[in-house]
This record gives C-alpha cells, sequence and structure tokens, in this order.
C-alpha cells in the first residue's frame, strides 16, 4: 500500500507534470533532502526550475508565494514545521486572505501553504503544536487536513490546481508513514462519501452494526485513533458509533450548520464527541458543538471534547502521550456518554 | 518605454495630487469621507518621478500614503474619491478604502513591510512568466523597522528579482522620528545585501525623475533588484490634524522644498495657471461625481466574498 508521504510526493509531482505554473519554495527542499519531511523529494531533480529552496525566512517566503500567486502562478509554499505557520500569520491573514474581497473580487491568490502538525515525536514544545485552529475562521482561507480514507495526494494535488483560494494544508507527521487504506483494509466498514464543496467528508460505521448511540469526529491523524476506538467500543464495549471524518476544516457551512454528513449521522445518534490534537478550549471542537447545539437544540443529548492538554508539549516521551489524546481517552469519554 | 515626459505634464501631475490631497484634508472635518486617510502633501516628486518612467503591465505595489502613487499610476480621480466616500464606483467598491487599492497592475496595503516580500514575488513570477514587466516597490523610512524587509532584500537579491525598492524617507514615521527608529545608515541595508543603492536629496521631480530613469533602465537590462532612497518632506499631518511638529519648522520645509515651487520655475506663469486652473475644476468634478455616486449595494460584500 501507499504510505501518506508517497502519496503526498506524488501528488506535488502529478502537480508539477502537468502545470508549469506550479512553483515550490521552502527550506531545505533539495536532493537527496527533499525537504525536511521528504514530501518534496525528487521534485528539485526535476524540475530544479520550479523547486526554489530557501532561505530560513517563513514570512518571505509566503509573501513571494502570495505574489507570485497574484500574478497568475500556482505556488506551493512548504513550511519545515507547523509551529512556524505563527511568522506567517500576518500574510496569512493580512494580505494573502484580505486580498480577493479587499480588492472587490479583482484578485485572486491561489497560494497552497502545506505544512506538518502534531506531536508524537518528541520534537518538544515548539515543534510538536497542532496550530490549525488559530487559522480557522479565517475568512477567504481554506484549510484542509488529508486522512488515511482518501488519497492525500490527490486532494494535494487538486488544491494545488483547482483551488482558486488560498488553501492551508495541514499534514499530521505521524500520518505521513501510515498506509492510505484501500477497500480490503476497510473491509469491516460500511463508508458513504459525501463530496462537499471542494474535499470529501467519510462516514464510517462497522458492517452489520445498529443505529449509531454515539457519533464520533476527528480530522487527520487523529481520525485513526477514532477508527480503531471505534472498533474497540462495538467489541469490547457493545457501543456504537458512527465516525464523521471531515477533509476540509474550514470554511464550514454558512448560517452556522454542521457540516451535512456529521449533521445526518447526529440526527441518528443525538450524542457528539469530537476528537482533536489540539489544546481543548476554543478549537475546532467546540465550533462543532456549537453548531450542533444551535441546529439540533435539546435533541442533543450529550456533547464532549477530547483534546490536548492545555500546556506546552512535553519532550519527554511518557509526558507527551499524557498530554496528547489516545484510544482510552476516547474509550473514556464514549463511555460516559451512552 | 514612454517619452521623457516635459515640464508641463509633469508639472500636470505633481499639481493634480497637491489639489486631490488638498480636496482631501478639506473635505475630511466636513464628514465627505469615513475611516482614515494618509496624504501626499510635500512627496509629490517622488510618485511623479518614478512613475513616469512605467511601462505597460509594469507592477507597483504603494503603501498606506498610497493616493499619490495611484494617481501618477495613471488611476482615476473620481474613483478614488469615491473609494474614500465609500462609493460604488470607487477603485474598490469601497471594500479597500483608502490605503488598499488594486486597479490595473496596481496594489497598495497598510500593512507596513507585509508588501515587500509580496511585491518581491511579483517580480520573479513576470521573471518567470517570460514577461518585460518589473516591480516598484513603495516603502517608508517607518516601514524599514519590520523585519520582513530585511527578509525580502536577501531573497530579491539572491534571486534575481527584477524589483526596484523605493524608500521615501520623510525622516517621520506617524510622529517617531527616524532619528529614533532607525540605526545606521538607510542606503547601506541595501548594500549589505548587494542590492545597488542610489540616495538623493531633493524634491525636484526632473531629478528624481532622471535618477528614477537610469534606475529603471538598469532594472530592466540587468533583471536584478535596485534601491532608490529618495529623501524627502511630508507637509501635511500624518492622516488628518495629527501633526506633532513644530508649524515653523513645517513652513521653513514647505518654503525651502515644495516640489510644485521647485518645479513651476521650469514653466512660463500663464502655463502653469492654466494648468492650475484645469486641473481644479477636474478635480472638483471628479469630487462633485463622486459625491453623487450610489454607495454600494448592501449585498456587495456577500458577492465578493461569499458566506
Ligand atoms: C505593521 C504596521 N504597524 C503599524 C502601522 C501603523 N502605521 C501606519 S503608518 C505608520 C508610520 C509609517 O511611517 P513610514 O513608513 O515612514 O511612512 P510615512 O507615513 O512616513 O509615509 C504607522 C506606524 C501599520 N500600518 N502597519
Ligand atoms: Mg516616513
Amino acid at each position: 500500500m501507499t504510505s501518506v508521504l508517497e502519496s503526498l510526493n506524488r501528488g506535488l509531482h502529478a502537480a508539477f507534470a502537468q502545470d508549469g505554473r506550479v512553483y515550490l519554495i521552502g527550506e531545505d527542499l533539495l536532493d537527496p533532502y527533499g525537504g525536511a519531511f521528504k514530501v518534496s523529494r525528487g521534485l528539485s531533480s526535476q524540475y530544479p526550475q520550479r523547486v526554489w529552496t530557501s532561505p530560513v525566512s517563513e514570512a518571505a517566503i509566503a509573501g513571494v508565494g502570495a505574489g507570485m500567486a497574484l500574478r497568475g502562478l500556482r505556488p506551493v509554499v512548504e513550511l519545515m514545521f507547523g509551529d512556524f505557520s505563527t511568522l506567517v500569520a500576518d500574510q496569512l491573514i493580512n494580505s494573502i486572505t484580505k486580498f480577493p474581497a479587499m480588492f472587490n473580487g479583482a484578485a485572486s491568490v491561489p497560494l497552497v501553504i502545506r505544512t506538518p502538525m502534531g506531536g508524537r515525536r518528541g520534537y518538544g514544545p515548539t515543534h510538536s503544536q497542532t496550530l490549525e485552529k488559530l487559522y480557522l475562521g479565517i475568512p477567504g482561507l481554506r484549510v484542509l487536513a488529508p486522512n488515511t480514507l482518501s488519497d492525500p495526494g490527490e486532494l494535494l494535488r487538486r488544491a494545488i490546481l483547482e483551488q482558486d483560494d488560498p488553501v492551508f494544508f495541514i499534514e499530521n507527521k505521524v500520518l505521513y508513514p501510515k498506509p492510505v487504506l484501500d477497500a480490503e483494509a476497510l473491509a469491516d466498514f460500511e463508508i458513504q462519501i459525501a463530496d462537499g464543496d471542494f474535499a470529501p467528508t467519510h462516514t464510517l460505521r462497522l458492517k452489520g452494526a445498529p443505529a449509531p448511540q454515539l457519533t464520533l469526529t476527528a480530522y487527520g491523524y487523529m481520525a485513526e485513533l477514532a477508527r480503531e476506538a471505534l472498533t474497540r467500543l462495538a467489541f469490547e464495549h457493545e457501543l456504537f458509533c458512527e465516525l464523521v471524518v471531515p477533509t476540509q476544516l474550514a470554511p464550514l457551512p454558512a448560517a452556522g450548520s454542521l457540516e451535512p454528513s456529521l449533521a445526518a449521522s447526529l440526527a441518528q445518534s443525538g450524542r457528539l464527541l469530537t476528537i482533536e490534537e489540539g489544546t481543548f478550549s476554543l478549537g475546532w471542537g467546540a465550533e462543532q458543538l456549537a453548531r450542533a447545539a444551535q441546529q439540533f437544540g435539546s435533541r442533543l443529548l450529550a456533547a464532549r471534547r477530547v483534546a490536548a492538554a492545555e500546556a506546552p508539549i512535553p519532550a519527554a516521551r511518557t509526558l507527551e502521550e499524557a498530554a496528547l489524546p489516545s484510544v482510552e481517552d476516547i474509550l473514556t469519554a464514549a463511555r460516559e456518554m451512552v | 518605454m514612454r517619452a521623457m515626459p516635459d515640464h508641463a505634464a509633469l508639472y500636470r501631475q505633481l499639481y493634480t495630487i497637491r489639489r486631490f490631497e488638498e480636496t482631501v484634508l478639506d473635505a475630511f472635518p466636513k464628514g465627505a469621507f469615513y475611516g482614515t486617510t494618509h496624504t501626499y502633501i510635500g512627496q509629490e516628486a517622488n510618485a511623479v518621478g518614478v512613475l513616469a518612467h512605467l511601462n505597460e503591465g509594469d507592477i507597483v505595489f504603494s503603501n498606506h500614503r498610497c493616493h499619490g502613487h495611484f494617481i501618477a499610476y495613471g488611476g482615476d480621480l473620481r474613483a478614488l474619491f469615491a473609494e474614500l466616500m465609500g462609493k460604488a464606483t470607487g477603485v474598490c467598491g469601497g471594500l479597500g478604502g483608502s490605503q488598499h487599492l488594486h486597479w490595473k497592475d496596481f496594489y497598495s496595503n497598510g500593512v507596513l513591510g507585509s508588501t515587500a516580500p509580496i511585491a518581491v514575488g511579483t517580480a520573479l513570477a513576470e521573471k518567470q512568466k517570460g514577461s518585460d514587466a518589473i516591480t516598484v516597490l513603495f516603502l517608508g523610512d517607518g516601514a524599514l523597522g519590520e523585519g520582513t524587509v530585511y527578509e525580502s532584500l536577501n531573497i530579491a537579491s539572491l534571486w534575481n528579482a527584477p524589483i526596484l525598492f523605493v524608500v521615501e524617507n520623510n525622516h517621520i514615521a506617524q510622529t517617531t522620528p527616524t532619528e529614533l527608529a532607525l540605526a545606521g545608515s538607510l542606503a547601506a541595508r541595501f548594500a549589505a545585501f548587494g542590492i545597488p543603492v542610489v540616495e538623493m536629496d531633493s524634491n525636484d521631480v526632473a531629478k528624481i525623475s532622471s535618477a528614477a530613469q537610469h534606475e529603471l533602465a538598469e532594472l530592466r537590462a540587468t533583471r536584478t533588484p535596485r534601491a532608490l532612497v529618495l529623501n524627502t518632506t511630508r507637509f501635511g499631518p500624518h492622516s488628518k490634524g495629527d501633526d506633532t511638529r513644530d508649524p515653523a519648522y513645517i513652513e521653513e520645509l514647505r518654503t525651502r522644498l515644495d516640489p510644485l515651487t521647485l518645479h513651476a520655475a521650469q514653466l512660463p506663469a500663464s502655463e502653469r495657471q492654466a494648468i492650475e486652473s484645469e486641473v481644479d475644476t477636474a478635480v472638483a468634478a471628479a469630487y462633485a461625481q463622486a459625491e453623487a455616486d450610489p454607495p454600494p449595494p448592501a449585498n456587495h460584500l456577500a458577492k465578493v466574498a461569499p458566506p
């Protein structure tokens, strides 16, 4: 099976092969290194004119990418660690996402900024964070987080070539070596796929399971943990869940409603558990629960979040494990809800 | 390249910017505009002198003090008034306001320094596309406090971006004199990155124009970055009525260094007066038209920024 890393690498290669307007800018991109996480491997050899290894200047490379996008190219900017997206925040918030609307629809910035996020690699407080919640709710910014249920590279290729909005593309580090799941690997599940306005949402339940008592929702690597939890809840606790995995974190549907697949699942289960690797408060899960409350009112029977501790992520393995959400955390929360 | 503009044409542009900005400052207290503004009075020779040498398709990146740049670029006066008034006919339909303009290949943003890497990106994009277009970026002395500017100079030089950095050093940033904000030499900042820099101490549009002509010709020939540091003067407030400087000092600057007076000497009085009266009429007409223009439709925001 193809790994997420291989898939992303193929997606980049496909975008480069398909369209001469695609450029890649980032730190340490040149082969044989190919970027700190190797997602960009091979590109600099094959497209030396269009792969620019840059100084350690995150804000400037985001800005350079924005200027190139403004003038009709389709650049991709690789940030070595998602933690350093803070250095790009001004470009993202005050230029990249502002130009299209503040210039009255007369400018577009088809720029993809991609970056690894997340912990479980022992990199400590400043190289392990899941910061995308800081960038959710910025008007005009599309935030995508691939998972193993559909081809991450294809999503990336489409984001580069087909998306005229700026895209913030989140790659969980621990997902890189994981296989992109094929039909055989998912044989136990009944899966529904909703197209969404750009990226798919998957709904999973175990084949032959009764109607769900609880809806789990998670994205990126957390969807792996949630899938394992779903199986264990069924077999070990006879608690039947449905898992909804969005690929697009923002924008969300207008008027405060939930993503339709999530609403459909919740209409059956009445209970919603959100699982995210970002810190607990004021985040992605909070928004899902707020929407659930608004849309379902008293039909929402239970609502909870599993998330990271509200503390810097420790470097020590044992402490890091304790700070980040685990399958056990999901099992505990789920069992308390039903 | 456009022919070197004649003295009358230069004077017309200087005077148009001056009349436009005076009209803005007069009308602001009367409630004609909403928000804020930064006028270009005293710096007109910079925009006029530099942008006289643009070719079709060249890109201009401007800052918060952008009206003069926009007018010298060829922007429409009525559309600019309308933008400040928040009218549908404004440069950006009322969405941008005074410091956020985009028309043809002209862009401005009010976030100091943020434009530097973007402008470098536009220059690199045009080079990659095989076009002859170059980018001109206007920065104030105050923007040189921003770190992204230096990242951008480094990248512009490393990657040979065809861009002209124009620093308008009016010796003040809002209320802070340059001496309190910038250490070291201004020109040496560019030299340190291997970017050839020319520094000028003049409000004479003819001198600025010929320096810019030379710099832009070199830039077009080498397709590598260059810089022009223009030591200049701000006669007006930073925005509206917020000048903390001694009025006598400003009066002295005006007497000595007004770019309009300096250039007027090149023209017979009758020709100058004819230009002034034509421009007065044109600016007044543009203002009246903008005033009569409709506001943006209520659903306009949803059209450009779908929910
Ligand atoms: C990033 C940022 N910080 C602060 C401001 C507020 N501000 C607007 S103009 C200005 C001074 C700018 O000085 P300078 O660059 O010299 O340009 P000038 O106003 O003199 O033309 C400041 C501090 C801003 N617009 N952007
Ligand atoms: Mg200044």
